[in-house]
């Protein structure tokens, strides 16, 4: 492998996987402490038909409108959600799987309706990522790197990725501590004045642009991996909620880069021609994750206990 | 009138659903230390959260100091019912007494030095001073009650409204628990609480109201807290060891 | 013309619907729905594995049963990992699902993407299991789904009581010496088996939507066990069959995507027609209520004009009463209260000419009956200790068309009787104002703020 290869094939995809999964691990915390994981389930399922309805009706693959129709589609989701919650009297947990499959199914089937399979928004990107389609082929060598016309050249993906990752990154420093209180007690948050409701849908909504951001380099059910396992990984092994949600960042981003590794790269390196589905490997490693994080939690020093003293 | 009432309701009317819950009612909280009694059911906790706004009604509305809630949202602070928490949450103590002052802070960065005196002062006034940076799953369960209790005076009120502040604590943390309110009290604030145990209302509280889905009795001990409104608020349901302890709690 | 296969695989769908359907009711009333989303997943790893063997051992790498066996072993391995995941108490079982359900697929698809560059293994199609395809189900296959779900159908009949029990109310279940535990241990291996033997027909993405949604449905049109079984067994067989046709004629179509649309078609239209939770029908229901409670007041507002006038509908002093009297007395604008009287017209309730209103003999029947209705809760009101009358009559507003009149009617000691009104009527009096709108509100409100409660109040300072 040369140095060009690396930076024509591998460097992109790894910054995409990097930024993919680090966004999902920041926004996963909040899932996993509002006991709402399966909400990411729903949402990175149920934004497909959006993602198509906004690439049918532009006809392009560009990334503001698959952007947009996602998050109109993830905030239909949640409406719908409620409402069969309450109508049906379903618990949540049912309800989110009645409204996402349904989503899902509906966004499948107006893939072959409106043709946008036969372009090259296909079912494998869907279902397992195209991180390895992410590629940079106008690099000519480390100079491109600060040569401003190859650097335009860069996939549109890394753009959309990095513009996403930023914007939410800097919401979540913005509402780093109303979103604590809306974990932690979302009455009291009412009840105190800050704007409950608001700041759920703002939430909701940001975890539906991560999801669409990392849909196509990891594909759906991935995105929920990205989310969730980091996020639970982390919540086994601290009590901090800085450390909570940062960890959770941190530790997306690590198993992204890691698995993009394990999954061609390293074992090319060493002269192995072997190579997996990397989302596939990045969310096998997530799962595992949370495993070394449960030994490692039953390893440590069993917690003191609560204290009895009162009075 | 001089000075308005700290909470004054007038035909407020709730349902969930199909049933209605609270009925017309119309009470006027007066400065102090007041509790809101009555049988499960009664709509208690609904009356708190329908003044507070947290569900909606169908008629009526209550005013704080003779405005509406948005504009003196600083002065009123709210203890909700010790529930439904994540106890494994990554908050301390600290951290938790501290939310009650977010709507006053910015929102993002360190908190600021002043804040954070004032959120140990509030801890320190229930005791838990020693204990700011402990998670407060490892806390005990009256200690739980009283991070929550800190968090409330946090938000340095002029009237508190607490659900049910003495649910599920011993008897060493209930006392101290109405210490902390009586001194609340003493310093010109009112309480609003929610209470289950009839025996300990004359000793505890000012005033009362009796609710059962309507407002039954209201005003001072003496005047509202009669055998009779008792009766009445519990229709039968009160049993007669009950009834004893209610008597006897006046005599 | 259908051939033999085609029919086949549309039987061994439907059947497999019926399964889902069957398994689903119970699952979604006892809470475990989304554990079939897990096993659906965990499948995969499981599938490719066995395929991977079949093939490495030189059999056909097409053969249902061992990759069948393979996904029972994996969702079973998922069930496991979310029970032990959860047992710490940190992670709860959402955040299990989740982690159980993406990472297995994970690991899915990276065995996946190694297999299709063995050239043995990569003939078994496994993509297929992923978003279903029935059009690719040979009649051997659709034998093996039809007899799986069969089989659980059985099983969930012969189990039938004691999931009822665990479903109803778990802790009567195990006072009674039934072992709860066992029957939940029973329903997670029927979601297994089904959500398996869904696997090439409906796809493992999708296969929770088969056990949800017409048990969903199902629950939305009727609250009896039995029926909802069959309704939710009926439905599942339904969307199975028709997902399979549609699939079976446009082969390129996923399977799966197909299936759950027809249960979620389903499930919208009972959500919006369902004739007691329908969100349609409530709001008919909600438009004739306030219809109804708005004619009763026109009339009762007719009837006590006439009361106030000291005759009565039929008798030698009944008279003509201007609308716009009526609506001064509810409060309401005069325009308001010519629009009912024409619909009350319309409907022959009142008789209308020149700006005033008669009540017909059934109109008057009607309004009898509205004021009976009223004042009979009105009364019951201050008999509880209402003590103040203008609330008593407001309440008595809002309550009474919850109340079906012969209901309201019982409150009254003398069926038969028309009491008087407790307070005073006609324009003046501060009664029947308490729901107007307006100008009068404020005056009303006035008088109802000081009312007993406070002065009582007021004595103990």
């Amino acid at each position: 492998m040369t140095a060009l290869d690396f930076l024509r094939l591998d460097l992109p995809a790894l910054l995409a996987a990097i930024l993919a999964c680090g966004t999902c691990g920041l926004l996963g915390s909040f899932l996993v402490l509002r006991r709402d994981s399966l909400l990411g389930d729903a949402l990175s399922h149920a934004v497909l038909p959006g993602i198509i309805a906004g690439f049918a009706l532009t006809g392009a693959r560009a990334g503001l409108p698959m952007l947009l129709g996602a998050l109109a589609a993830a905030l239909l989701a949640v409406v719908a959600i409620s409402l069969v919650r309450r109508v049906a009297r379903l618990e949540s947990g049912a309800a989110t799987g009645a409204v996402f499959t349904s989503f899902f199914a509906l966004g499948l089937m107006l893939m072959e309706a409106t043709g946008a399979r036969s372009v090259d928004l296909d079912l494998d990107c869907v279902l397992f990522g195209q991180l390895e389609s992410v590629v940079w082929l106008e690099a000519q060598g480390f100079g491109s790197l600060l040569d401003p016309t190859a650097l335009a050249a860069l996939p549109r993906q890394l753009f959309l990725l990095a513009a996403v990752a930023t914007v939410l990154a800097g919401l979540v420093a913005l509402l780093w501590r109303p979103l604590h209180l809306l974990c932690f007690d979302p009455d009291y948050a009412a009840a105190i004045g800050l704007p409950a409701r608001g700041l759920e849908l703002a939430l909701n909504l940001m975890v539906a642009a991560a999801a669409v951001a990392a849909f196509e380099a990891v594909g759906s059910i991935l995105v929920v991996a990205m989310l969730v396992c980091p996020a639970a990984a982390i919540r086994l092994l601290t009590d901090s909620y800085r450390a909570q949600v940062l960890g959770g960042a941190a530790l997306g981003a690590a198993l992204g880069a890691l698995g993009y590794a394990l999954a061609g790269p390293l074992p090319a390196a060493f002269g192995q021609a072997f190579s997996l589905n990397a989302a596939g490997v990045i969310g096998t490693l997530g799962g595992l994750a949370v495993a070394g994080a449960m030994l490692l939690r039953q390893l440590r020093i069993a917690p003191p206990k609560p204290a009895v003293i009162s009075g | 009138m001089t000075t308005p009432a700290p909470l004054a309701i007038t035909h407020l009317t709730v349902a969930y659903g199909d049933k209605t819950v609270l009925w017309d009612i119309t009470w006027q909280a007066a400065p102090g230390l007041t509790a809101i009694v009555g049988p499960n059911g009664a709509g208690k906790s609904t009356l708190l959260r329908a003044a507070l706004g947290l569900i909606p009604s169908i008629a009526g509305e209550a005013r704080f100091f003779g405005r509406g809630l948005a504009e003196v949202r600083n002065r009123v602070g709210y203890l909700p019912q010790r529930a439904s928490v994540d106890w494994d949450f990554p908050a301390t103590a600290l951290d938790v007494v501290c939310m009650s002052r977010y709507p006053r802070m910015r929102w993002w960065g360190r908190v600021p030095k002043a804040e954070r005196d004032a959120a140990l002062g509030a801890l320190e006034q229930v005791g838990l001073a020693d204990l700011a940076d402990r998670q407060i799953g490892r806390l005990s369960g009256g200690q739980q009650q009283r991070v929550f209790l800190a968090r409330a005076l946090a938000q340095d009120a002029d009237l508190y409204l607490m659900d049910e502040p003495f649910a599920a604590v011993d008897a060493a943390t209930e006392q101290a628990i109405i210490a902390v309110l009586r001194r609340v009290v003493a310093s010109g604030r009112s309480v609003i609480a929610v209470h289950h145990d009839l025996s300990t209302v004359p000793s505890y509280f000012d005033q009362v109201l009796l609710l059962n889905g309507r407002a039954v009795a209201a005003g001072s001990i003496k005047s509202a807290f009669t055998p009779d409104a008792i009766a009445r608020a519990y229709g039968g349901r009160l049993n007669v060891l009950e009834q004893a302890v209610a008597e006897g709690g006046l005599r | 013309m259908l051939g033999y296969n085609t029919l086949v695989v549309l039987a061994g769908c439907a059947l497999l619907g019926l399964a889902c359907g069957t398994v689903g009711a119970f699952a979604l009333l006892r809470g475990r729905a989304l554990m079939a989303d897990a096993v659906g997943h965990a499948a995969l790893p499981g599938v490719v594995l066995a395929a991977m063997l079949v093939a490495s051992l030189g059999g056909n790498p097409r053969a249902l049963p061992p990759l069948l066996a393979g996904a029972v072993i994996a969702g079973v391995l998922g069930v496991l990992s979310v029970q032990a995941l959860t047992r710490g108490g940190r992670i709860r079982e959402d955040a299990a699902i989740a982690i159980v359900l993406s990472s297995f697929y994970a690991l899915g698809v990276a065995l996946l993407s190694h297999v299709q560059t063995i050239p043995q293994a990569a003939q078994a199609g496994l993509g297929k299991f992923i978003l279903g395809q029935a059009a690719a189900m040979r009649a051997e296959d659709a034998l093996w789904a039809g007899g799986i779900a069969a089989f659980s159908v059985l099983l969930c009949l012969i189990l039938f009581q004691r999931l009822r029990a665990a479903c109803f109310d778990p802790d009567h279940a195990r006072v009674m010496g039934l072992s709860v535990a066992r029957t939940d241990l029973a329903l997670l291996g029927l979601i297994v088996i089904v959500a398996v033997a869904g696997l090439q027909a409906v796809g493992l993405v999708l296969v929770v939507a088969l056990l949800i949604l017409p048990a969903a449905t199902a629950r939305l049109l009727t609250h009896r066990l039995p029926v909802l079984l069959l309704v939710s067994a009926s439905l599942g067989a339904l969307a199975g069959a028709l997902g399979a046709a549609a699939s079976a004629f446009e082969s390129e179509w996923p399977t799966g995507a197909a299936v759950v649309l027809a249960g979620a078609i389903f499930f919208t239209l009972a959500l919006l027609l369902a004739p007691e939770r329908g969100l349609l029908p409530e709001a008919l229901r909600r438009i004739h209520r306030r219809i109804a409670a708005t004619e009763s007041h026109f009339l009762r507002a007719a009837w006590e004009a006439q009361e106030a006038a000291g005759a009565g509908p039929g008798t030698a002093g009944d008279r003509w009463t201007p609308i716009a009297a009526l609506a001064a007395a509810r409060g309401w604008s005069e325009a308001y209260a010519a629009r009912l009287a024409l619909w009350l017209g319309l409907r022959g309730l009142v008789a209308r000419a020149e700006g005033e209103i008669h009540l017909t003999p059934r109109g008057a029947a009607a309004a009898r009956r509205a004021v009976r209705a009223h004042r009979a809760v009105e009364l019951h009101l201050l008999g509880l200790g209402a003590t103040d009358i203008a609330g008593a009559d407001r309440l008595a507003d809002l309550v009474e068309h919850g109340l079906p009149a012969e209901m309201a009617t019982r409150l009254l000691a003398e069926p038969s009787a028309l009491p008087q009104s407790p307070h005073a009527l006609g324009p003046g009096a501060f009664s029947s104002q308490a729901d107007t709108l307006g100008d009068s509100e404020n005056a009303t409100r006035q008088n109802f703020i000081v009312r007993p409660l406070r002065g009582r109040e007021a004595d103990g300072h």
